[in-house]
């Protein structure tokens, strides 16, 4: 790991090798990114590329073979071996925003955010009310009580990232959370990425193909069988309005 | 947050109906004990109420519920006079079926010790106690007969002047109280053309004899009735109750039990006596049963939340993504599985407490079985979410982004 500032993630060497003998696959190699704090990075490639692995390897989900992970300067892994509990480090330090929205089904809005906060020990009644002004500061907060079967899929996207952002974690986590939206809607939420890292200081790694919005990113990247290596500049951004946080 | 209950609250049709499911299987585990505690009940019933501390019957029998007894009406004065005996009644005690409005009624006809007992230790819903000698009855409200009715049995008429509650013999049947000449009555009930008969036999008999030739009075006294005849009259009873003084029971249970042509035992013993016999098996039978609805209950809240768990693996998955430790999520499992058991045993309960009522004999849902039935019921959930559990443990958090 670099002696620089602590960044919000910092992954060295990192590389994942499935089966083996003839059955050997090597899903990522040797791939390093160093995320700060308030950055915005977009990931891009084909399918197969190795996006997804990258990405579930630096949420500790998936251990990789080899390489470090470091996520706001703290170690936690080194290979496949975890140097933390992986599941309260996820719990504090990262949120996830997928390509579905992934809410709990049986809880309301409200309720699928509210349960993160409460999981890392806020209590009920607190846990509620910061449930509730994050769906408001997200523009959702006129469906808080409503279940996730009832919103939009831009309604329950923002939902998602209330929840992702919930704990004020240091690195989120996105797998193209646009493609089940319209683009107008698609890039209302790349700019809530954006703008959460200015705001709350937190690092975005956002794997997506939505290449319209691209200039919300600060570095774009490329994955190609399994190795990263930086995108072309994204081009300037057209003059417009300023980013909006409408409800979708 | 309690995830559990918001789970339930997105499936209340599915929660209410497997609720209702697992209820009335717990119905069943609770009506097994219950038609336990009702058949004990109701075999030493009558032990318990008539008040005797000793009971006297025919030698080396088990008389007389647990099986037939005869005694000589004399027995009751012999037992009078042993020491710390304070009262003797005749007790007369058999089971009838006749015929009423078409359908059959069964009786268990229990005699009383006219006038020493008119049957004031049953406890009266309507109407009074024996007030004569004869023709008279007190029923139990489980016969169905009503207050001032005429009841044919033989050639006499009993009129219902009482009715009492829960006053049932071991098999069951509804006890209808008479003294105990009139029990006898009903008990050899000939009919004229047999009376008429035997008698003609008893003088052809005679007639063959040689002593009637020389006491021509004799073969006149054998066509009196058989009642006026020691040597022939069936009067017996089925046992002798005596009332003894504190604490000299046991001595008066020896005393009696050394005359050598009778049998004594003290209430605990007649207890034993009935508990010991059918009753054993019975509660050996239902005990087997009821072990074996519990497992099948057990099952089958295992599958319902085995497959309520496998409804649930992608938000259980989510839910570990999202850092939920697994007490989270095995809480998750377990407070549904308490709840569906809670549920399940109020649903028995209000259930059973509306349907056993009706059943043709007594289910006692009594305090201490519910209470262990209770305890049955969170055992039985926390096993049946043994699978569940383990299932959820099982799932990766990847699997929340298949």
């Amino acid at each position: 790991m670099s002696g620089r500032a602590p960044a919000a993630l910092e992954a060295e060497a990192l590389t994942r090798v499935y089966g083996e003998g003839e059955t050997r696959v090597v899903a990522m190699r040797d791939v390093s990114l160093r995320v700060a704090a308030g950055e915005v990075v977009a990931l891009l490639g084909p399918s197969g590329s190795g996006k997804s692995t990258f990405l579930t390897t630096v949420g500790l989900i998936n251990p990789p073979t080899a390489g470090r992970v470091a996520i706001g300067g703290v170690r936690v892994l080194d290979g496949p071996r975890a140097l933390t509990d992986l599941r309260a480090f996820r719990r504090r330090q990262l949120g996830f925003v997928f390509q579905k929205s992934n809410l709990i089904p049986f809880l309301t809005a409200r309720e699928n955010v509210q349960v993160a906060l409460e999981l890392d020990g806020t209590s009920g009644r607190r846990a509620r009310a910061a449930a509730h002004a994050l769906l408001e500061e997200l523009g959702v907060g006129d469906r808080a009580e409503h279940l996730p079967a009832e919103l939009s899929g831009g309604q329950q996207q923002r939902v998602a990232v209330a929840r992702a952002i919930a704990n004020r974690p240091a690195l989120i986590l996105a797998d193209e959370p646009t493609a089940a939206l319209d683009g107008p809607r698609g890039r209302q939420v790349m700019e809530l990425f954006r703008r959460i890292a200015r705001e709350r200081g937190a690092a975005a790694v956002v794997v997506t193909h939505d290449h319209r919005a691209l200039d919300v990113f600060d570095r774009t990247y490329e994955m190609e069988d399994g190795a990263l290596r930086p995108a072309s500049p994204p081009p300037a951004p057209e003059p417009g309005p300023s980013p909006s946080l409408t409800p979708a | 947050m309690n995830l559990a209950v918001r789970d339930i609250r997105h499936n209340a049709g599915r929660f209410l109906l497997t609720c209702l499911g697992v209820g009335l299987l717990l119905m069943m585990v609770m009506g097994m004990g219950g038609i336990y505690r009702g058949i004990v009940e109701d075999a030493t019933l009558l032990v318990d109420r008539i008040g005797a501390d000793v009971w006297v019957v025919q030698r080396d029998t088990r008389g007389p519920f647990a099986e037939q007894s005869r005694v000589a009406p004399s027995l009751r004065d012999r037992v009078a006079t042993v020491p710390g005996v304070t009262a003797a009644r005749e007790f007369l005690f058999h089971t009838i079926q006749r015929e009423r409005r078409g359908a059959p009624l069964r009786l268990a006809v229990v005699g009383l010790s006219w006038p020493d007992d008119r049957g004031a230790w049953g406890p009266l819903l309507a109407g009074r106690h024996l007030a004569q000698g004869h023709y008279e009855l007190i029923a139990d409200r489980s016969l169905g007969l009503e207050l001032g009715e005429a009841l044919h049995l033989g050639r006499e008429t009993y009129r219902v002047v009482g009715i009492t509650s829960g006053m049932v013999a071991s098999g069951g049947d509804g006890v209808a109280f008479v003294t105990v000449g009139d029990a006898r009555a009903i008990q050899l009930d000939l009919a004229a053309e047999a009376v008429r008969a035997e008698r003609a036999a008893r003088v052809a008999r005679a007639a063959r004899d040689e002593l009637p030739a020389q006491a021509p009075a004799l073969l006149e006294r054998a066509s009196a009735p058989a009642g006026e005849l020691p040597a022939v009259e069936g009067r017996t009873l089925t046992a002798v109750l005596a009332t003894v003084s504190p604490g000299r029971t046991a001595a008066a249970v020896r005393t009696i039990a050394s005359w050598g042509d009778v049998s004594a035992f003290d209430a605990e013993g007649q207890r034993a006596l009935l508990l010991g016999g059918s009753v054993a098996k019975v509660r050996l039978q239902i005990g087997l049963f009821r072990t074996l609805l519990t497992v099948i209950a057990t099952i089958v809240m295992a599958l319902i939340l085995y497959t309520l768990t496998l409804d649930k693996l992608h938000s259980i998955a989510l839910l570990k993504l999202i850092g939920a430790p697994n007490r989270v999520i095995l809480g998750l499992i377990l407070e549904q599985a308490l709840l569906i058991g809670a549920a399940g045993y109020a649903v028995a309960y209000a259930a059973g407490s509306w349907l056993f009522p009706r059943f043709p004999r007594r289910v006692i849902l009594a305090g201490d079985d519910l209470a262990q039935l209770a305890l049955i019921v969170l055992a039985i959930s926390l096993v049946a979410s043994l699978l569940g559990i383990a299932k959820a443990l099982r799932v990766a958090p990847a699997e929340a982004l298949a």
